[in-house]
């Protein structure tokens, strides 16, 4: 008998029209028609998507925690990024 | 037999069948060969005992007499249960769960295109939800056919040997009782003689692709669909029925 496992897959969900996929677990699944059914089993029960995306896990590429300092603090004093300085004109108000 | 008789004989016997192996997918609950497929297989589950709920609920309100889906569903006894004998076959193991949803998931899914039909508006209006339903069962089963079918040696000679086992359970589904004979006469019935054709042409593609052979004994068991059940059937409805028969009327 063989014991080898099912590759893990990451699974993203599109709950409705217009929306991103997003990812919302990872499951085993032998091919990748077998994953995209697992996915609509275990993750789309409760109508939470109309739209499955399964990507094989080691396809997907992670920055490493250590470079996070490098990676993402420079921003901390960029605030000036945000859109929150614009004064806009009172018909915008809402925005 | 009057019409109301016979539509509601003909209603308990569709139902029958997806009541009997819901239950047996059931059992394959918290016990799946992995924790994805044990979710798919008590979705199907889901699936069968949803639709034999809708149509025992049709059931009951023929009957009237303070009947409900419950009672009906639990309250007879193996003789009056008009399922195939196909349904009712144990689990075994995967390849035979698998071969048992495959032969019935060809035959469920296109008697449920015929019933779309039906002049009887609840029948057609349960089978164009099940035709959804079915669709999917259908996909999953061909695909664990192929992929066992056509594995290593072991999950082959597996899937091979549930084939041959199952096979003299097949012929039942077309093999129309009296009251699949009068339902179709009626119109508000399936023609087996017409699903007959189209179930063995996909079970042959489906086969051919899983490279497991067509069994070729011509011998077919028959006995279900007129109350004549394995002894398989006893040990589900004790299973099946203890609730409602210890409690009766329990709710959640």
């Amino acid at each position: 008998m063989s014991n080898k496992e099912w590759p893990i897959w990451e699974v993203f969900i599109r709950a409705k029209q217009g929306l991103n996929h997003k990812h919302v677990g990872s499951l085993h699944a032998a091919d990748v028609q077998m994953a995209i059914e697992n996915a609509r089993d275990v993750y789309t029960r409760r109508m939470e998507g109309i739209s499955i995306w399964v990507v094989e896990s080691k396809h997907i590429h992670a920055s490493e925690p250590s470079d996070q300092e490098a990676l993402f603090e420079p921003a901390n004093d960029k605030i000036y990024r945000h859109p929150t300085f614009y004064i806009l004109p009172e018909e915008l108000n809402h925005m | 037999m009057s019409d109301r008789e016979l539509l509601y004989n003909y209603t308990l016997h569709l139902a029958d069948n997806s009541m009997i192996l819901g239950q047996r997918c059931s059992e394959w609950c918290a016990h799946g060969p992995i924790l994805e497929q044990d979710i798919a297989i008590t979705n199907i589950a889901l699936d069968l005992i949803g639709e034999a709920r809708s149509l025992y609920q049709f059931a009951s309100e023929m009957r009237g007499e303070g009947h409900t889906e419950d009672s009906v569903a639990f309250l007879r006894d193996v003789l009056d249960y008009k399922n195939a004998l196909l349904v009712e076959q144990p689990n075994t193991d995967w390849a035979y769960t698998i071969a048992r949803q495959f032969f019935y998931d060809v035959y469920h899914f296109n008697l449920h295109l015929a019933l779309a039909n039906s002049s009887e508006k609840r029948i057609s209006e349960i089978a164009l939800k099940t035709i959804k339903e079915t669709t999917y069962h259908l996909k999953w089963s061909s695909e664990w056919m192929i992929r066992l079918g056509d594995g290593t040696d072991i999950s082959k000679s597996k899937m091979q040997d549930a084939v041959n086992h199952l096979w003299e359970y097949t012929g039942e589904l077309f093999q129309a009782s009296d009251i699949e004979k009068m339902a179709f006469e009626k119109g508000f019935g399936a023609d087996l003689s017409a699903i007959a054709p189209l179930w063995h042409s996909k079970v042959k593609e489906v086969l051919d692709e899983a490279t497991i052979a067509i069994p070729q004994s011509a011998y077919q068991q028959k006995g279900g669909k007129t109350g004549l059940h394995s002894e398989h059937l006893g040990y589900i409805l004790a299973d099946m029925q203890f609730l409602q028969r210890a409690y009766p009327g329990a709710e959640w």
